[in-house]
């Protein structure tokens, strides 16, 4: 991660080096497909100058086509997303506190948090055709099981003075589950949300690059189409598209939750 | 409003609790264990009892019952004359750890308690977590995150957060036993002059007779195997008392005699 404070004269220099990094990269592609001048190594269909797929990403950001349907796209990811956590953790939270789901639910999670999500694509298709609801319960795979292990395996881990002294302190045991026990494992959940969420992310690309669906035209169905069309620009475009939604959600949301929560609990510090 | 503080922080509710036969047993791997033995005690409003004893002796067990997080097997425990059914806000624990909730800063962990009291305004259980950060001398680290505060710090808040919902009872479970000698004696000085200014009733479990000769007004000796109460004896030293008057240093070392007496004879 970049360091956050810009005047620190060491922070400036890793992010030099950081910056010197990416261009000369940028560079070495430049120069590998003739922009400079000279013969360019591979032919433009395998590797496409910078220069043609920033006009790809410009020109389709313009007229409106990549926007669209990277909110298509997000939107499948963030309802998806949401119905597993909304399933995830309270399901997560009776694992923990009744054996008899521990050994039935907890165990199907185990075994379904280690397949794929993507493998879930061929039966979805068979079971909600060519659809949202298709893409939806992918991605809902995706989240479900890593949300529910680790929000159990976070409230088991939650020291049992906490409970006790918001026993004695008269809260009923269903105010101690929600105002003690989960905070408490906070730290467990956060991490579980972002494991789900980038298997969420992965499996909604491979979905989509796997699946057309008529509903809407997500990111990866134009990585979908580039290939058909052998556009590797395109492709490569979109591809740059994917890494920067899947930063941004980290940035946006992840890192400040978690440098809070090492803040708060003090783990930050050595 | 303001007088809804006044009386919140005026009123000093104290309680008369008796323990009537007590009897306690806990399954072991090596069998059945007796933690209490019949055990029958009165605890007068406001007083300062310290329940001192060797570990096994069941003093843990009773203050976990009269807190109502266990339950005895035989006999009973009463409040006011009112059997204790479970945790209430009328009796307040400090643990040997601080137990203090991480996710919340300093009077993020006052409030909590203070939350769990209807008929409260958020303003006014700030107002009153306040006063209690103040009152533990902790005012000035409101916001702070728990980690930050050292040993001693960290059981000043969570004496605050105790105090604070204003319960009847106040029960200690050696919650100094982890922190430095200096720090510890500077809380003997605070916890007296506090129990002076809020005449609370006050169970103090510890395993230090000298510690407990100069907290309480009455020292409780404990005996394991069963627990039992073994000697009561009435601290008449003045207040505020320091740990290292001869006189109580004197008076300690009766008790420990005492103490060392019956375990000896027990081994005997």
């Amino acid at each position: 991660m970049l360091p956050r404070n810009p005047i620190d004269p060491d922070a400036m220099k890793r992010t030099l080096y950081s910056i010197l990094f990416f261009l000369a990269l940028l560079i070495l592609w430049a120069a590998a497909t003739g922009t400079f001048g000279g013969e360019a190594l591979w032919s433009p269909f395998v590797l496409p100058p910078p220069g043609t797929v920033a006009r790809y990403l410009w020109d389709n950001t313009l007229d409106g086509r990549i926007p669209l349907s990277m909110l298509i796209t997000l939107r499948r990811l963030l309802i998806g997303y949401a119905i597993g956590l909304l399933c995830g953790v309270p399901l997560g939270m009776l694992a923990a506190r009744f054996r008899f789901l521990h050994d039935t639910l907890g165990l199907m999670a185990l075994g379904l948090q280690a397949l794929p999500s993507v493998c879930w694509v061929p039966l979805a298709c068979i079971w909600f055709g060519q659809t949202e609801a298709a893409l939806l319960f992918v991605v809902i795979m995706g989240t479900l099981w890593s949300v529910l292990l680790s929000t159990e395996n976070g409230m088991k881990n939650v020291p049992p003075i906490y409970a006790r002294a918001a026993r004695t302190m008269g809260c009923s045991p269903l105010k101690t589950l929600l105002f003690v026990t989960l905070p408490a494992s906070a730290p467990f959940v956060l991490s579980g949300m972002k494991q789900g969420w980038a298997f969420a992310w992965r499996s909604l690309m491979a979905a989509e690059i796997y699946v057309s669906v008529v509903s809407g035209f997500g990111i990866g169905q134009h990585l979908h189409y580039g290939r058909e069309l052998q556009r590797m620009y395109q492709v490569i475009g979109i591809m740059f598209i994917i890494i920067a939604i899947g930063l941004l959600a980290d940035k946006i949301i992840f890192s400040p939750a978690e440098s809070w929560l090492r803040h708060r609990w003090g783990t930050d510090r050595d | 409003m303001q007088t809804t503080i006044h009386h919140e922080i005026n009123a000093f509710p104290a309680a008369k609790l008796s323990i009537e036969n007590v009897s306690k047993d806990f399954d072991t791997r090596t069998g059945v264990v007796r933690a209490l033995d019949n055990v029958s005690l009165t605890i007068n409003e406001g007083e300062f009892v310290c329940f001192v004893g060797p570990s096994g002796c069941g003093k843990s067990t009773l203050l976990n019952i009269i807190a109502g997080l266990d339950t005895p097997d035989r006999g009973m425990a009463l409040i006011d004359g009112a059997p204790i059914a479970g945790p209430g806000r009328d009796r307040m624990v400090m643990f040997q750890e601080h137990a203090l909730f991480p996710w919340l800063d300093v009077i993020g962990n006052v409030m909590f308690g203070l939350r769990q009291k209807p008929n409260l305004t958020d303003k006014e259980r700030l107002e009153v977590a306040k006063y209690y950060l103040w009152l533990v001398k902790m005012d000035n680290f409101a916001h702070a995150n728990i980690h930050e505060l050292s040993g001693g710090m960290r059981q000043r808040v969570a004496l605050a957060r105790s105090l604070a919902p204003n319960p009847k009872i106040l029960l200690m479970d050696e919650p100094f036993s982890a922190l430095d000698a200096m720090t510890r004696e500077q809380l003997y000085g605070d916890i007296q002059d506090i129990w002076q200014k809020r005449r609370k009733t006050i169970i103090f479990v510890t395993h230090n007779v000298r510690e407990a000769v100069c907290l309480g007004s009455r020292v409780i000796l404990f005996s394991p195997h069963p627990g039992r109460i073994r000697e009561q004896f009435d601290i008449d030293l003045p207040r505020p008392r320091n740990i290292n008057n001869h006189d109580l240093a004197d008076l300690s070392q009766s008790i420990t005699s005492a103490l060392k007496g019956y375990v000896a004879a027990e081994s005997d």
